[in-house]
């Protein structure tokens, strides 16, 4: 399994804030994705609208998923591919190191995949020494690093050029620089000889076809396309909800797909791949794998209130907009998924109590709705699984979060229900907070939860009347007149 | 030319507890456009602090009684984007398993109506006559923005005031970082992002940063108190009113 820590949330997030680099990377990010992808939108033939028509497209799918992945296998068995649903990540592993030992594989390379990040491939593949090598450039930087992606599509972005130089002149053994024209053609060097000597090829499925019965896959670098037909056998990991009915629902999806991830108008390759290599094909493995992951969705799609989250293709377009994460990066969410789209599923894959600093840690603003390109509404989400935690929740095993929190807001919830208690309510803080009022009626400096405000903002206290008082004497007044 | 019209003021409890003048800058300006005021001295939350932290129950019985105060008024206008979005989007799904308060609910949301949005939209204004000296930028905030749409009827408002001199700042759609309890319970975050917004308001060499939500604009005062920093935080009703600072 891989590796959980959305515990650390808050220290890991405190961590990113005071990262001089991270901090510069995240916002050029944030200028060039995010905003590009906005103008993207706008500049399509059909309007940003065509969002709303792409979440239909998805969700139908979703809701079709029994019959559309079975049509999938279908078609690919048919082609003398093999296709393995797996319950959960240990399944799907075990599925995959069996083939690899079967066929005595001793190096692996692999096209960037989140989901291969979820059920944590490459460590169970370490541990059975087995190399797995990632061929993502961004990928391939930070596993020579030792480290794990932080952004779904430019896992890298908090490694600067000459932190790159310096792990390349050591790793690669080549002479320091940071020409990244360079650093890219030792980068290429070295992984066309893991290409050529690699046994098995390991890749992701943006988005299957039904129709046609192929899985896709999407890049920049042309590594995937690599990757997935030039070793003897080819592993392809799909999560069960990566599936569309037909063809044609792919032209507005990847127009969609690119335009979020990366404003592009299409990515620079796109491979329909439907099982191994045929007699008369040049290239293409001999044996083809497709394994169909569960782990956890099933419980997603069960729930109407969460199944939306299933339309999602992991494009990153969320992390592009979002505040929060383009201030404290990918690693504060502990988990394969990062931004947004990881407040939202990791709680519902790993646990909500587990990840609650993830959905409690945003600010609502709403701004990753507006970049989602299937257009899924994640602050709704987000205020759904703070409900959840609010009050527990039989059906996802959550407890309650705050108990002192839910009798203050008991409490609350009687006042705002008088005006005379409301206004008793008010009179009391202010002359609580009467006691922290400086000479210039500021509050710089408040104990308990307040600290959190004090500690970096000033406050005004409560006036001395408040305007439903200051409106009630004035319209008395007017009456006495 | 407006005195048939009526409106029943809901102010937001941020500026009923803690800035009453932006209260009172609301009533000038219906005051001044002849139009009737009604302000329901019963009124006090609407909710959104407990459906934001998650506590729905508590937040319904806030609504309910939102719902009683307000009942069949025919236009409620609040000077917050984010309360009206809490009346106008959630109050459905707070009452979606209650048909009779389901209905009162949504028709309720129809009613509801943020400052600017009556202003421009329902009264047909831009010009209203208002002076202000200075240099103003604005801040979009989120719940007005995205929740409610409201993005160009405070810049036409603002535009028209004499005097005043109007700045885009850089990222005025992006987010202050306030979030509401957010601010307290992640105040690391809240301060990263809201310095970013402070940033770009300083950089638009505005004297004055306006909008229409009070929370944010608390938010973004508090930092440019702590800071000593020159530029001062206005709701766009105290602009539109002609309030000195």
């Amino acid at each position: 399994m891989t590796r959980i820590t959305t515990e650390n949330y808050r220290e890991e997030a405190i961590k990113g804030i005071n990262d001089p680099v991270l901090q510069k990377a995240l916002a050029n990010l944030q200028i060039r994705l995010g905003r590009g992808a906005e103008e993207a939108y706008r500049n399509l033939p059909e309007g940003p609208g065509l969002r709303r028509k792409a979440h239909e497209i998805r969700m139908k799918a979703v809701e079709n998923l029994d019959s559309l992945l079975e049509r999938l296998s279908e078609k690919i068995r048919s082609r003398g591919g093999h296709v393995f649903f797996a319950e959960d990540a240990d399944a799907a592993v075990t599925y995959c190191l069996e083939t690899a030992q079967k066929h005595n594989v001793r190096l692996a390379v692999k096209g960037k995949s989140m989901i291969t990040e979820e059920i944590g491939l490459n460590d169970a593949f370490a541990a059975a020494g087995i190399e797995v090598a990632e061929t993502d450039l961004g990928e391939y930087i930070i596993q020579l690093a030792g480290e794990h992606p932080s952004h779904i599509i430019a896992p890298a972005i908090h490694k600067t050029r000459s932190e790159i130089g310096l792990l390349f002149s050591e790793k690669l053994n080549i002479p320091y620089t940071t020409d990244p024209e360079t650093l890219t053609r030792a980068a290429r060097k070295a992984l066309r000889e893991k290409f050529l000597l690699a046994d098995m090829g390991i890749s992701g499925c943006n988005i299957a076809c039904a129709e046609t019965g192929h899985i896709t896959v999407v890049s920049n670098e042309g590594n995937i396309r690599m990757s997935t037909t030039l070793p003897k056998v080819h592993v392809a990991f799909m999560g069960m909800e990566r599936i569309t009915a037909r063809l044609s629902d792919h032209d507005i999806l990847f127009r969609l797909l690119s335009r979020g991830a990366a404003a592009q108008k299409m990515a620079g390759y796109v491979s329909y791949i439907g099982g191994p290599r045929i007699s008369g094909q040049a290239d293409g493995p001999d044996e083809f794998h497709l394994v169909i992951i569960d782990n956890g969705r099933t419980k997603i799609l069960a729930d109407e209130e969460f199944r939306e989250m299933l339309c999602c293709i992991r494009c990153g377009a969320c992390l592009n907009m979002c505040p929060v994460y383009g201030k404290i990066g990918g690693h504060a969410y502990g988990y394969a998924y990062s931004g947004p789209v990881g407040a939202v599923v990791t709680p519902l894959l790993v646990g909500i109590n587990r990840a609650k600093d993830l959905c409690l840690g945003e600010t609502l603003c709403g701004a990753c709705k507006d970049a989602c390109p299937v257009d899924i509404d994640l602050p709704r989400m987000l205020l759904l699984l703070r409900s959840k935690l609010a009050d527990g929740d039989l059906k996802w095993n959550v407890r309650r979060d705050n108990t002192g929190e839910k009798i203050l807001y008991g409490i609350w919830s009687e006042i705002v229900q008088r005006r005379w208690a409301y206004d008793a309510m008010l009179s009391l803080s202010r002359k609580g907070l009467r006691l922290f009022t400086g000479k210039e009626g500021i509050i710089s400096s408040l104990p308990f939860f307040l600290k959190g405000w004090t500690d970096s903002r000033d406050m005004k206290p409560p006036a001395r009347e408040s305007f439903i008082r200051q409106w009630k004497k004035s319209e008395n007044q007017r009456r006495v007149k | 030319m407006n005195s048939n019209k009526k409106v029943t003021l809901f102010i937001q409890c941020i500026i009923d507890g803690i800035f009453p003048e932006v209260g009172v800058a609301v009533v000038r300006i219906f005051e001044k456009l002849g139009i009737t005021i009604k302000c329901p001295a019963e009124q006090t939350c609407c909710g959104q602090p407990a459906f934001n932290s998650g506590y729905r129950k508590e937040a319904k019985r806030a609504a309910e009684h939102f719902i009683n105060v307000f009942g069949d008024a025919e236009a409620i206008v609040c000077p917050s984007g984010s309360c009206v979005n809490m009346v106008r989007n959630h109050y459905p799904e707070l009452f979606r398993d209650d048909a009779k308060q389901l209905e009162k609910a949504k028709g309720i949301g129809v009613r509801t109506f943020e400052l600017t949005e009556y202003l421009v939209d329902v009264l047909g204004l831009e010009d209203l006559g208002s002076r202000y000296d200075g240099r103003i930028t604005y801040h979009d905030s989120c719940h007005l923005m995205r929740g409610i749409g409201v993005k160009e009827q405070p810049r036409k408002l603002i535009r028209k005031i004499r005097g005043a001199e109007f700045i885009e700042m850089k990222d005025s759609d992006k987010c202050c970082g306030f979030g509401g309890a957010f601010s307290v319970k992640y105040p690391e975050i809240s301060t990263a992002i809201l310095e970013d917004k402070v940033k770009n308001i300083i950089d638009s060499n505005a004297e004055i940063v306006t909008g229409c939500d009070m929370g944010c604009l608390m938010n973004i005062q508090g930092l440019l108190s702590r800071r000593g920093l020159p530029v001062k935080t206005l709701h766009i009703a105290q602009l539109l009113a002609g309030q000195s600072i």
